[in-house]
């Protein structure tokens, strides 16, 4: 049997287009972890998103405007989440919850409308590349601007933290509120600044999904990623590199799962769909095992409160 | 001037008088939503919370709702006192309905009153099963309890969906997703001619008495307060922390699969699809607007449980459409977390003179 060498890269490249929501999400919901801030909303700012997107996609036409608006879409509704656990102090795991719920709820009321019409193609780069090289070719061109952006992402994000002010102080202010508010760094506006930022990313990540990944809107079509993403920062121990490399075992489950049933591998569909959440359940034992090591890595001040008395 | 003041101690007169503001700020950015979505407010907020309980029908279809919201919540309680994040009850009540779905099948043909009291342990035993998975691992492998209940979630709905497209599924039901009609014997006797509500809704009551006597009476009780407020302090005074987990885990699955047994052997009386509209999600809000008290919860239950019949309502007569329900539950949480501001500051208006 021959197999066809570009047939391996166009897997490969399916395998990394399913990846790129988780990468964005997570990357964005590492950003606020590393505050301090634990956004369970993950799943309901995605998919805000990706009906914001999608909508204004229909409506103005203008994929520029659909694609910058279901960020801002992302970012206003992290704004609730922000008010309320930053300057309300509420419970951070609660009011996650609720963002979730009622994302989705708006969600569908909006999208109520949009159910059945077809998407826009979104444009590629360069496409004319692609069967040049055999096996990269298909890899590394003919994607869309969102699949590179997020590829480039974890690394963008590690030299932020790592090697940037602005990073330190993210550091500081999620390991220890305390001491950076005596420093004189005013903790609350830093994670406002990280709550609405990771809002923009499952915004975008919901976006890809609703006008490239899957052009159409079907009601609760994230179906879980936000919290697969929010594993992924756990998995991650709060290394965006390592966020990479977890996305790319999930998608490649979901690519799987396709590549399976059109074989006819004999099992029942549903185990193949159950099989990522299943993984995800593994790899947090076996990444959460190691007390120590996880204690280590964990921002010292992650859900936890913090308000300066005047 | 006004000034913002903490407040010594929070107080316990606001703690219980919030959840009634969270659900009149509620009542009014709901109507503001009907507005903007070019609906008359008062009309659409009448549809949405009136109307649908008007009638003893419409009572009858609040109680059955109210039912497993209460059931479930009661429940979480026991995990949210003691500071465990179960919120994969969902997942629990599903895989609930499972297994007594699947023993209540055993006895499609026969009759005879030990069915019943069978079906129902049965339930309780598989929501058990489900949450001791998260349990299991938050105590001895440390895991995330919160990501992995979730999970499960999404996994039993795939089981449910398997079982009663595949194995299951009604030999003579022409390839419908259900699986065969269980016997009258397994099934909650209604309560009233032509209503739905169903001796379930004792299944709940016993639920919320039992609580009350644990939280209030017992040294579990206690034991699961101190460590809600402080694990630190439940450690000091030597609980069995891992032991108390697992317990309210537990206590919190048999809960959920209660309220499976009470959706598939109720009104149904068969394993489809979607055995439950997400009231494993929306008990966690009902949990939280009752203050995970036991009496709280009952009224918390029926508040929400107006949610989903007026969503079907104001779907029916105004073509609102019916996520309109779960957008008010968000609503309901937020704003009640917001208030709880309330409980630990005041305003301190302060004259100008000195």
């Amino acid at each position: 049997m021959i197999i066809d060498i570009n047939f391996i890269g166009l897997i490969i490249a399916s395998i990394m287009a399913s990846a790129v929501p988780l990468i964005l999400a997570s990357c964005g919901e590492l950003i606020t972890e590393r505050s301090g801030v634990l956004n369970l909303g993950v799943e309901g700012m995605m998919i805000i998103g990706a009906i914001s997107g999608f909508a204004l996609m229909t409506v103005t036409g203008s994929l520029i405007i659909a694609v910058f608006g279901a960020m801002l879409a992302g970012v206003l509704i992290s704004t609730i989440f922000a008010f309320l656990t930053q300057t309300l102090v509420t419970n951070h795991v609660a009011t996650g919850l609720a963002l979730t719920i009622f994302g989705i709820g708006i969600s569908a009321m909006i999208g109520k409308n949009f159910v059945g019409i077809p998407g826009k193609e979104f444009p590629v780069l360069f496409e004319g590349l692609k069967d040049i090289i055999p096996l990269l070719g298909p890899i590394l061109f003919g994607h869309s601007i969102v699949f590179y952006f997020a590829f480039a992402l974890p690394f963008i994000t590690s030299y932020f933290l790592k090697k940037t002010k602005i990073g330190l102080i993210v550091r500081a202010v999620g390991d220890s509120p305390e001491s950076a508010s005596n420093q004189g760094i005013n903790v609350r506006l830093v994670r406002y600044a990280c709550i609405l930022y990771g809002g923009s990313m499952s915004g975008l990540a919901g976006a890809y999904l609703s006008m490239i990944y899957t052009p159409q809107w079907i009601e609760n079509m994230t179906g879980g990623r936000g919290w697969i993403a929010l594993a992924l920062v756990v998995f991650s121990t709060w290394n965006p590199i390592k966020i990479l490399i977890g996305a790319m075992i999930f998608g490649g489950l979901t690519i799987i799962q396709f590549h399976m049933q059109a074989i006819g591998v004999r099992i029942p569909v549903q185990f193949l769909t159950a099989l990522p959440y299943i993984v995800t359940i593994v790899v947090l034992v076996v990444i959460s095992r190691d007390s120590r090591k996880i204690r280590l890595s964990t921002p010292s001040s992650l859900g936890k409160s913090f308000h300066k008395d005047n | 001037m006004i000034k913002i003041v903490k407040r010594d101690q929070p107080s316990r007169a606001i703690f219980f008088l919030t959840p009634i503001l969270a659900i009149f700020l509620t009542l009014v950015a709901g109507g503001l939503i009907f507005y903007i979505l070019g609906f008359k407010p008062f009309e659409a907020l009448k549809f949405f919370f009136i109307v649908p309980i008007a009638d003893k029908y419409g009572f009858s279809e609040l109680l059955l709702k109210a039912t497993p919201l209460c059931l479930i919540a009661i429940g979480l309680s026991f995990c949210f006192k003691s500071n465990n994040w179960n919120i994969g009850a969902e997942g629990q009540l599903t895989f609930g309905a499972i297994v007594s779905g699947g023993v209540a099948l055993l006895f499609y043909e026969q009759e005879g009153f030990y069915i019943l009291p069978i079906v129902i342990l049965a339930g309780a035993i598989g929501g058990m099963l489900y949450a001791s998975i998260p349990a299991i691992l938050k105590t001895y492998f440390n895991t995330n309890e919160i990501l992995v209940s979730l999970m499960l979630v999404y996994v039993s709905k795939l089981i449910l969906d398997y079982l009663v497209v595949g194995p299951w599924s009604n030999p003579e039901g022409f390839n419908f997703p259900e699986t065969r009609q269980f016997s009258d014997s397994a099934r909650l006797p209604l309560l009233f001619e032509g209503l739905r509500i169903h001796a379930g809704i004792f299944l709940a009551l016993a639920a919320v008495v039992i609580s009350w006597f644990v939280f209030y009476k017992t040294y579990l009780g206690f034991q699961m307060k101190v460590s809600g407020f402080s694990l630190k302090t439940a450690k000091y005074a030597g609980y069995k922390g891992k032991k108390m987990i697992i317990l309210v885990f537990l206590i919190s699955g048999a809960c959920a699969g209660l309220a499976g047994v009470g959706e598939i052997t109720g009104p149904i009386g068969q394993l489809h699809r979607e055995v439950s509209p997400d009231y494993g999600f929306t008990a966690i809000i009902v949990a939280f607007l009752g203050r995970l008290h036991p009496v709280g919860i009952i009224f918390a239950s029926l508040v929400v449980a107006i949610t989903y019949l007026g969503a079907e309502t104001a779907q029916i007569f105004m073509q609102i459409p019916k996520y309109t329900g779960q957008v008010f539950q968000g609503m309901i949480l937020f704003f009640l977390l917001a208030s709880d501001y309330l409980l630990f500051f005041k305003f301190k208006f302060i004259g100008s003179k000195k």
